[in-house]
């Protein structure tokens, strides 16, 4: 295991300079490459604008051979979670784990116990929907608490000329970027999940804070 | 230049390891209303609010315990690390008084990055930066990358290090939707 390891990151170091860091992509050693690495976080006024949509994304730089066999892991726990009161602590969680196909979101529900570890809140109201296959429409699921839910591979919404920034870290760019630059993550795809949720339910008006955790069993 | 040295170092650390899921407890045990098994502890592994704030500000052997220090904890971990890489990486924050275009200087810039959330406005426009409203949100066509480059290196006026301070990608290869799930088709 160790070998594999080293031998990989040799291979790694080599390819490095494009498959490189971004937004959250491959952002620490502990979750690179793995189900648990989160991509992006987006938080915004839905298309009917009572309601907040928030964006996890998870498994970046997927190619389209790669995609259809992507998949969420039962062991990772999507966690956003959001402060309503400005002590950045989370007074409200939205879980969403998949399990059979499907992808379930408990809340938005006070948890438990706030910090590192989590446990579901399976008496939250739930609201689950069909994982969406790859090359399929879009499936989606309103819960009785009126979320909604999407959950599938989709186009990397991030966008960002990572190869030039790279170049000029490393003192091979001295006219810095290019005009137009090129988006390195153009043609990849990630693993969504998109919760949208009435705004009563999250603190109603005023001024909230979220982010997104990945947590493993 | 050392600074900048040290962050590719950052970069390239962090391209390199890879990790592994335990899929051994499968086993169902029925419980819960729906009969499907979602018991368990789960532990953090990865966090983020802000886009490329642990891959720009934070240093290559810190950033797994950055994933893993919960938000009101940041502040007092990472700030001074964050101070120490924007002064070193940008030009525009290499001399005492400097500030960026939102009247910060680098201990203030960098105190509102170290606590890694997104902030949200339930009132209305939601959105990185528009030019006018800062900070509401994060919408999907939000240029943040610019945005960031741009508080990084822009200066006070955001006409310093032209260069540095914006990538020209300005949207994404793929268009929006105006519904519900709003992301495009995958590739």
């Amino acid at each position: 295991m160790k070998k594999i390891k080293i031998l990989l990151g040799a291979s790694a170091i080599a390819v490095a300079g494009f498959f490189m860091v971004a937004a959250d992509h491959i952002d620490a050693p502990a979750v690179q490459g793995g189900t648990s690495d989160i991509t992006d976080f987006y938080a915004f006024q839905g298309e009917n604008t009572n309601n907040i949509a928030f964006v996890a994304n998870v498994q970046g730089l997927l190619s389209p051979t790669a995609t259809a066999a992507a998949a969420f892991d039962e062991n990772v726990l999507v966690e956003i979670n959001i402060d309503t009161d400005g002590d950045n602590v989370e007074d409200l969680v939205l879980q969403a784990i998949p399990r059979n196909g499907k992808l379930y979101v408990f809340g938005p529900v006070a948890p438990s116990t706030t910090g590192l570890n989590s446990v579901i809140q399976t008496s939250a109201v739930q609201t689950s929907v069909d994982i969406t296959a790859y090359g399929s429409t879009a499936v989606t699921a309103t819960g009785s608490n009126g979320v909604m839910v999407f959950a599938g591979p989709r186009d990397d919404p991030f966008f960002f000329d990572f190869n030039q920034y790279s170049a000029i870290l490393s003192g091979n760019a001295p006219g810095g970027f290019n005009n137009p630059g090129t988006d390195t993550f153009a043609g990849s795809n990630v693993m969504s999940i998109v919760i949208e949720v009435p705004k009563t339910l999250i603190g109603g008006t005023g001024n909230i804070s979220a982010w997104v955790e990945t947590k493993s069993k | 230049m050392k600074n900048i040295k040290t962050i590719v170092y950052a970069l390239l650390i962090s391209a390199v390891a890879f990790n592994c899921s335990n899929d051994d407890d499968n086993t169902t045990t029925p419980q819960g209303p729906t009969g499907i098994d979602f018991s368990g502890t789960y532990t953090q592994d990865d966090q983020m609010g802000r886009p490329a704030v642990n891959t720009v500000f934070v240093s290559a052997g810190s950033k797994n315990s950055f994933n893993t220090t919960i938000p009101s904890a940041q502040d007092a971990a990472f700030q001074s690390m964050f101070e120490t890489n924007l002064t070193g990486l940008s030009p525009a924050f290499a001399n005492p008084g400097d500030q960026n275009a939102l009247g910060q200087d680098a201990a203030a810039f960098t105190s509102l990055l170290a606590t890694d959330v997104l902030n949200i406005s339930l009132d209305g426009t939601t959105t990185f930066y528009d030019g006018t409203n800062v900070l509401t949100g994060r919408a999907l066509a939000d240029d943040v990358i610019t945005v960031e480059l741009l508080l990084i290196f822009g200066g006070e006026d955001f006409t310093e290090n032209p260069a540095l301070s914006d990538d020209h990608v300005d949207g994404n290869d793929k268009t929006f939707l105006s519904s519900f799930p709003y992301l495009a088709s995958p590739f």
